[in-house]
Formats: structure tokens, sequence, C-alpha cells
């Protein structure tokens, strides 16, 4: 018979959390309740939504479907220590200035997918970025000003890049 | 009226030095939610909190015969195991009924069921636990013992002589009705030279808030008061409600909203889980924090527009509208929620129908009846979605059936913008509308023709585009007519307190909430403008019953209409004890002085005579300095209510632009337009972003969203894989423009931006998708949403009993 409970180390935002975790927990649950980090958020519990949006290994996955003992040595980035790093404080700020946010629930997951897309350079079209989004629920902004801000910051990284 | 696009207005009662009235300025509380930073209540934590989960009926209708829980109360992290019988002994019952929707009736609803469940999902027994996956295993070891009984779910037949009585007591399943007749709608049809009848239905769908329900309620007995954080619209609604139903007074309870994750009016409502969580916690005498899941949600959070709507329109050769006549169905769940009323969706659609024409030939009837489903209340835009599909699509059958332009018709009926004041067919009064303005204004900004151009080419070439429109008005800053009247403990009124700090920034405590929508930054640009600071020297509190004076919070539109005209008169009534503070320290005249971008200064030539910090340091450090008989008073309270109009009336129009695979039955959405009239505009940017939100939210009804029930009252597709809703891909770019038409019922003319591109969307798609496929023969689509399915029917492709 396998066990219930299970002793987990996990690098969370560059800090070792050690936990002992039920099998069946969530690894957003995990970090929302035992790193005590809320700034990724449950909207569904069956990966529609993306608002769990965080990285695992450096790729953006779901945090409502994976199992927090599946992330046992592995390196879990979310949207706190993303932001501390500075690493897309121009998403942010583009964000800010176009009102690509309203409640704000959706924008960690939102910010981390996005990000996933323009790390790969090019200034990607309005269709392929909307695309890239759609996995990503969001109900107050009808999306627009999101794209408008990915696009913006695509546009900008490009132009520094010369 | 002036058309203005992205210009501020000019509006010389707000022409202040350094006016942020008309400017896109940033919103000041972004950063944490970009951060991960934000304060959900569904984040927060407590010191022994306990978690509820609860034990739902999985039947439409039965009753609770017996409950066993005795294994749950041994299950492993168990607090308690309640019932309805023994919540009951704790939390009175409700009734959502109001006296000025006349006839209204509805049951008592308790927080938890008591003697039957009415809807599959209502709650039949609560598990309290030091987790909620705890509570959840335990309410699997619930036994609850049902006795099916007869489920009314069909709201056809809900009045038949055969169908059971959901509350025999009550006499039949008619929750309210209503019947209005204006003009003469006879005459109007035999005058008419043709007449377009037909059926529109819109399935029902709900809210689908990215953040769920969620409420942590804390009673402490040690000095018996009652602290709820409540993702919420209305914290002074709700602490009346808890204080009322749990036998406390209200200052005994405090209410705090803090960030909350989308509401759109589904949070404004009163739900017998969140009275059961707040129930539990005084009987447990800890904090108790319910979260509502996803699948909980869509069997719990209120439903809306399910209805069903015969129309009829006639219309002279010329283009002229003779008559509008409606009968409206709708099957609410077994209670009218409450406070609001389940009656005031139906009640809108017999106001707002035929609302922005000349045609006052009217006869309207509306029906609510009780089912066994999921409640249903008041949802964005409340009726305006339903009330102006049926309009506009009324309107544009008509121009086809006469052969006319759609705009053309339009432009022969909307209400003369120099007709104003005036009222539409059911009464209701508009203080100044633009329709004609905001119709040229629209086709100028879609260059109509040279779509109407492109689509004759594509249309050569078997692509299939069409062009739909919609007008419409829109219900903002409610008075007191909307619920006060009917004996609602709602406010109509509200209230801003700012004061100086001893820093010289300001401090303004507001009555309305924010959601999301941007009432946070729009109070601090009207109390920067008003009184004389940068915005970054202004901090806005809401959302706290303790510490706001009493107020409506949010929905119908009224934050910037209603919270920023009482911000504004805050402001201006605090530069006055400022400028007397300041007089008295400068051995000057007040009214040579005024305050600008953060000091005291000369009126007449600008310079400045004292910045606020030392003004502050003075009155609060060195009042010793001041004149004997001088007294500092830095603070303000203003409050602020529409009395001129019930309503203060928008109005706009919309325009869809599509194209519809003939093969597949899927629409793609090209363009979206909405010119907006909402009056003064604070911030271009967040009225623009609501609009492009509303257009998107009505879309999703048009196209997506129905929550799906069967014959026994099972839903069957609530959960998000499901039950589809607008994704980034699906979506078009949304053009806005503006024009502006003040209120005079305020100084500040704003009026309310919210619910507008709601209103509108779905109407506008309907009869872009009809505009593509009427060449073709095809019937007139009127049945939302407008799936695959539905369409291919509609062109024959597939049989009528086809499932779609």
């Amino acid at each position: 018979m396998s066990e219930r409970f299970h002793d987990i180390a996990v690098t969370v935002n560059g800090e070792e959390v050690r936990e002992r975790v039920d099998a069946r927990k969530t690894l957003v649950d995990f970090l929302r309740e035992d790193a005590a980090l809320t700034g990724s958020h449950v909207g569904c519990e069956h990966g529609v939504c993306g608002a769990c949006s965080v990285r695992v290994d450096g790729v953006v996955v779901r945090g409502c479907l994976m199992l927090a003992v599946q992330c046992d040595g592995a390196r879990v980035d979310t949207i706190e220590g993303v932001a501390d790093s500075d690493e897309i404080a121009d998403l942010q700020e583009a964000f800010v200035a176009r009102n690509a946010l309203q409640c704000g629930y959706c924008t960690p997951g939102m910010l981390l997918t996005a990000q996933e897309l323009l790390a790969r350079g090019g200034v990607p079209s309005r269709e392929q970025i909307r695309t890239h989004l759609s996995g990503n629920y969001c109900r107050c902004t009808g999306y627009q000003a999101i794209v408008d801000a990915v696009e913006a910051v695509a546009q900008a990284r490009a132009g520094a890049k010369r | 009226m002036k058309i203005a696009d992205d210009s501020p207005p000019v509006v010389s009662a707000l022409d202040r030095p350094n006016s942020y009235i008309g400017r896109s300025v940033p919103r000041p509380n972004l950063a944490r939610l970009t951060r991960g930073r934000a304060q959900f209540v569904s984040d927060m934590t407590l010191p022994r909190m306990a978690h509820v989960a609860f034990v739902r009926s999985p039947h439409a209708h039965a009753r609770i015969a017996a409950i066993a829980t005795a294994a749950a109360r041994k299950a492993p992290g168990v607090v308690a195991v309640v019932t309805g019988a023994e919540l009951a002994k704790v939390i009175t019952p409700w009734v959502g009924v109001l006296t000025h929707l006349k006839g209204i009736k509805s049951a008592p609803q308790h927080a938890i069921a008591v003697e039957r469940a009415c809807w599959q999902g209502e709650a039949a027994c609560a598990v309290v636990a030091r987790t909620r996956a705890e509570a959840e295993d335990a309410c699997g070891l619930v036994e609850v013992s049902y006795e099916e009984l007869p489920a009314v779910t069909d709201a056809e037949t809900a009045l038949d002589a055969g169908t059971p009585i959901i509350h025999p007591e009550l006499g039949d399943n008619l929750t309210f009705e209503r019947v209005h007749v204006a003009g003469d709608p006879d005459k109007g049809f035999k005058d008419a030279d043709a007449v377009v009848e037909t059926t529109f239905v819109f399935g029902r769908h709900t809210g689908v808030t990215n953040e769920p329900r969620a409420i942590l309620a804390d009673w402490n007995p040690g000095n018996a008061r009652l602290t709820v954080y409540h993702g919420t619209q209305a914290p002074h609604m709700m602490q009346n409600l808890f204080a009322k139903h749990l036998g406390l007074e209200e200052y005994q309870v405090r209410v705090v909203t803090k960030d909350v994750g989308g509401s759109f009016g589904i949070k404004v409502h009163t739900y017998a889980d969140e009275m059961a969580t707040v129930a539990l916690s005084k009987l447990l005498k800890r904090p108790i924090k319910f979260v509502a899941d996803r699948i909980e949600s869509f069997v719990t959070d209120i439903h809306a527009r399910d209805h069903r709507v015969k129309a009829k329109i006639g219309v002279k050769s010329d283009g002229t509208i003779t008559a509008w006549e409606i009968d409206d169905l709708t099957g609410i769940g077994p209670y009218s929620v409450y406070p609001r009323t389940s009656g005031i969706e139906a009640n809108q659609i017999v106001n707002l129908t035929g609302g922005p024409y000349v045609c006052s030939n009217y006869r309207a009837r509306a029906r609510v009846v009780f089912q066994n489903k999921n409640v249903m209340c008041q949802y964005r835009a409340v009726g305006h979605p339903i009330a102006t599909a049926v309009t506009e699509g009324l309107v544009e059958l008509a121009a086809a059936k006469i052969g006319m332009d759609p705009l053309e018709i339009r432009r022969r009926n909307l209400i003369p913008d120099d007709a104003h004041p005036s009222s539409g067919p059911s009464g209701i009064k508009f203080e100044a509308l633009s329709h004609h303005e905001a119709l040229a204004h629209l086709d100028a900004m879609m260059n109509y023709a040279g779509l109407r151009a492109e689509q004759k080419r594509l249309r050569a070439q078997g692509v299939h585009r069409g062009i739909g429109f919609a007008s419409f008005i829109e219900v903002t800053n409610p008075s007191a007519a909307f619920y006060g009247v009917g004996g609602a403990k709602i406010s109509a009124q509200d209230g801003v307190t700012m004061r100086l700090d001893a820093q010289g920034a300001i401090i303004c405590q507001s009555g309305v909430t924010e959601q999301g929508q941007g009432a946070e930054a729009v109070l601090a640009q009207v109390a920067a403008s008003a009184f004389g600071v940068p915005i970054e020297r202004v901090r806005v509190i809401t959302g706290d019953t303790d510490n706001t004076p009493y107020g409506g919070g949010t929905w119908a539109s009224r934050a910037a209409g209603i919270g920023g005209e009482a911000a504004w008169q805050a402001g201006k009534a605090l530069r006055a004890n400022v400028l007397a503070c300041a007089a008295s320290i400068l051995q000057a005249k007040p009214e040579d002085l005024d305050i600008r971008n953060g000091a005291v200064v000369d009126r007449d030539s600008g310079s400045e005579r004292l910045p606020l910090h030392e003004l502050a340091r003075i009155a609060y450090f060195r009042p010793d300095t001041l004149p004997p008989g001088f007294q500092a008073e830095l603070v303000a309270t203003r409050h602020y209510v529409p009395r001129a109009w019930p309503f203060a009336f928008t109005n706009g129009v919309q325009a869809s632009y599509l194209e519809v695979d003939t093969d597949s039955g899927i629409v793609k959405l090209l363009k979206h337009w909405c010119v907006e009239d909402c009056g003064t505009v604070i911030n271009p940017q967040l009225v623009d972003e609501q609009i492009r939100g509303g257009v998107v939210q009505g879309i999703g009804g048009a196209l997506f969203e129905h929550c799906i029930y069967d014959a026994r009252g099972q839903l069957l597709n609530g959960n998000m894989a499901d039950y589809l809703v607008p994704m980034a891909a699906e979506m078009p770019d949304i053009e806005v423009g503006h024009v502006v038409t003040p209120t005079a019922d305020s100084e500040l003319g704003a009026k309310g931006a919210g619910e507008a591109g709601t209103a509108g969307a779905p109407g506008a798609v309907m009869n872009a998708i009809n505009d593509a496929l009427r060449p073709l023969g095809a019937k007139p689509l009127t049945h939302m949403p407008f799936t695959p399915g539905r369409i291919l029917q509609a062109l024959g492709r597939i049989g009528a009993s086809a499932p779609v």
C-alpha cells in the first residue's frame, strides 16, 4: 500500500520549502497554503482558466493539474518571485499603463504566460498573442488591452535589441 | 452635445487648474495586482480558522427525510456537522420581495435547507473542518435520506393546472406578473404595412467570476462583534442583513471588502451559503471560511437571463415603427433572491423595450415563474441585453421586411436628439440622450459604406459576412426608485469623507467599492481635482463599513456618477475648510486663495503662499500659533444622491462585423464598435475598458454561454470545460467612441458606463449573423446562444431535431 503523506523539498522562488504533504495536494494549493504564496490563484481546479499558472523547471504549467509531490526536487517560480526579480518589469509597466488588468485575478497567470511567449523573441502578431493567451480566462478586460500590452512590449524588446 | 474621442470634455464648473477630469491616469492600486501581492478574501487566513463545505442535494426537488451525521462527526479534522434545522436556531430565514413590485411573492429561504431541497446544488448540511479537504472528505460520510418530489423544470408549463406547485402556500408558481399598455398598440398594428412576429429565446447563463464567491466570517464572543471579510459589492447592505438575521445590532457587524476577483452583479446578492457561514461562525465561536469552488459556483452563483420573449413590431413602408408588443416568460429558481428580488430583470425588460425609439404604442406582459433550478437574479446590465436584443432584433427584421437599410430605419425612428427631456414607451424618463449623434459617429468610425462594399464583394466569392447594429439605453446612477422605495435597505445615496493628513496628503473614504472597474482611481482623480493636490497625494479607502460613510457599494453603474459626485463635493468642502485655516495663518481672505498642486496659492497670480504640509504641521502640532477663537477643521464629509431623475439613462450604439462559416456554423468575430454617451468622462481609458469588457461578456451570452438543464432539473454542463466562456482567441478588437451629454443632476455630470457594453453586444451580434445569412434564405436566428448547431439548422444543413 502506498503512503498517503510524503516529505518533499521544493525550491520556490529560490528558497527551499520542505513539507510533509498529502499525496493528493495540488501544486497550487501547496504554494498557497504551505508556502503562503497567494499570488497564484485558483479559478477552476480543472485546468481550464489558467489562474493557477506557475513555472516548474522553467516551463509554465497548470498548478491545479500538478501534484505537489510531483515537484519534489523541482524549481518552482511563482509571480511573486518573478516580480521581485524584475524579469517582467516592462510587461508589468505596460499592463498598468494600458489597464490590461481590472480585478487582477487572472493577472499573475496572464503575465507568466505572456512572458513565455515574449521570451521566445521576435514580435508575434496579435493573432499569435491571442492564441498563446487563449488558455488564460479573463472576465474583466475582454482581452484587447492585454494583447495591446504584450504587443507593445514585444516591439519594445525587439527594438531594444537592435 | 459634442463628439469627443479622446479629448476631455469642456465643462466649466470642473475647469480647475491641473484637473484630472477627462484624463486617462493609470490606476494607483495596480502595482500589487501585477506582483501577486493582492489581498483577495480567498487568500485570507485567521487564527483558529476552520473551513466549511456543504453537502448538496443531487435532486432538483426532494424532501429531506433524515440526515445521518455520526460518521462525519468522527472524521479526521472535523469540528462540527450542522444541519439546516440546527442552524435555524442561529439565523432566521428571509423572503425576497419588495413592495414596489406589485404582487410579487416568494417563500422563506433558510441558510441551509430544512425540510426540502429545492434545486440541485442547494446545501442540505454543513461540515466544518480544519481544512477544506477534510471538510469535503467528511461530506462524503454524511448520509442524507431524500424523498424525491416532482420537479418543475419547464417555465412554459410552470403555471399549468397539472404542474406541481413548489410552494403550495403561495397558491401557484407565479412569482410576479406585470402588464403594461401605452398608447394604442392595436391601432398601431392595424396601421402597419408590415408586421414581424417572432420569438426570442435567451439561454440561462451566469457570471463565472474568476475568483469564486469568498467569505471569512469571524464572530468574536469576547466583544460580541462579527467581522466579515466578504467579496461583496455592497458591504453596508450585507452589514444590515447579517445583523438582521443573526439578531445583532448593525454596529456589532463590520464588513470588510478587500480585493475582489470580479463581481459583475454576481456578488451583490445574498447567498444561503454565505449566510450559513456567518451563522456557523456565531455558533462555533471561531472564524469560518467559505470559498465556492468552480463546480459549486455553477450550481449556486445566481444564474440570469433565462427568458422566452414573444415579440411583435409593426412598421410602415416608409420605415415608421407603429407598435411594439412583447410577452416575456422567465423561469427563475424556487426562491426570489434576497433582497433585490428576482422580479427586477423581467420588470426591466418591460421598462426598456422600445426605449430608444419614438413609437410609444406598446403592449407588454412579463411573467416570472418558480422552477426547481438554481436561483436567478441581477447580472451585469440586468434585463438590458434582452430588451435591447428584442428591440433591435425586431427593428432589423422589420427593416429587412420592407427592404430598408438598418441604419436608415433607425434614423427615421430614434428619438431626436433635441426632443429631450422625453420618455420611453414604458414611461421611463430621459433627461437628455444623443442617439443620432452616436449613430452618425458610428457610421463614420466603422466606415459603414466601405464594409457594405466589402461584404458584397466577398459574398460573390462565397464568403458570408454580416453587419449588425444595436442602439441601446442603459440605466445608471440609480436613485431610491430602484430599491429603496420597495422597502429594501439598499442605499442609493453615498458619501465621501476627506481629510488632510499631517503631511498634507489627503485620505478619502468612500462607500462605493472597487471590483476592478477602477472606482478607487476615479475617486482619486475627482478628489485630487476638487481639492487641489497631485493624484499621488491621494489615498482612497473603500470597502469597510467601520471606516467609510454609509453607502450603497457598486451596482447599476453608480460608482463614478454617485461616488464621484460625493468626492467632488467633499473635495470642495475640504478645500474651503483648509482655506479658512490658511487665511487665518496668512491673515488673508479665503476668497483670495486657492489650493493648487499641493499648496495654498494666491488665487489670481497662482504664486505659492503656504505648502499644505506646512499648514498641516501648524494646524495639528502648533495650534497655539493660530488666532484665538479659530479651530482648524481639516476634514469634510459630503453625501450625494440623484434627485431630479430616477435613473441617469445613458445611450449608445454598437456594431458587429463577423463572418459565418456555413459549413461548420462557426462565427468569426472580425470587429466590434461601440459609441457610448455616458456624460462627463472622468477617465477615458477606464470607460473604454469597461465597454470592452462588457461587450465581450455580452458576446459570451450570444455565442457560447448556456447553463443547460435536463428535464429532471440537473445542470448538465456545470464546469468550465463544458460551459464555454470567451477566451482571447475568439474575441475581436473593439473600437470605442464617445459623445458627451453631461447630466445636470450633479456638478460632475458623470453618468455610469460599466454595463453598456453588455447591453448592446448580444443584439448587435445576432443582427450581424442574420445579416450574413439572410441572402442564403436562412431562418432568422433568435435563439441564443448562437451555437454552430443552431446556425446549421437555420441554414437547413442539419435537421430540426438534432441536438444543438
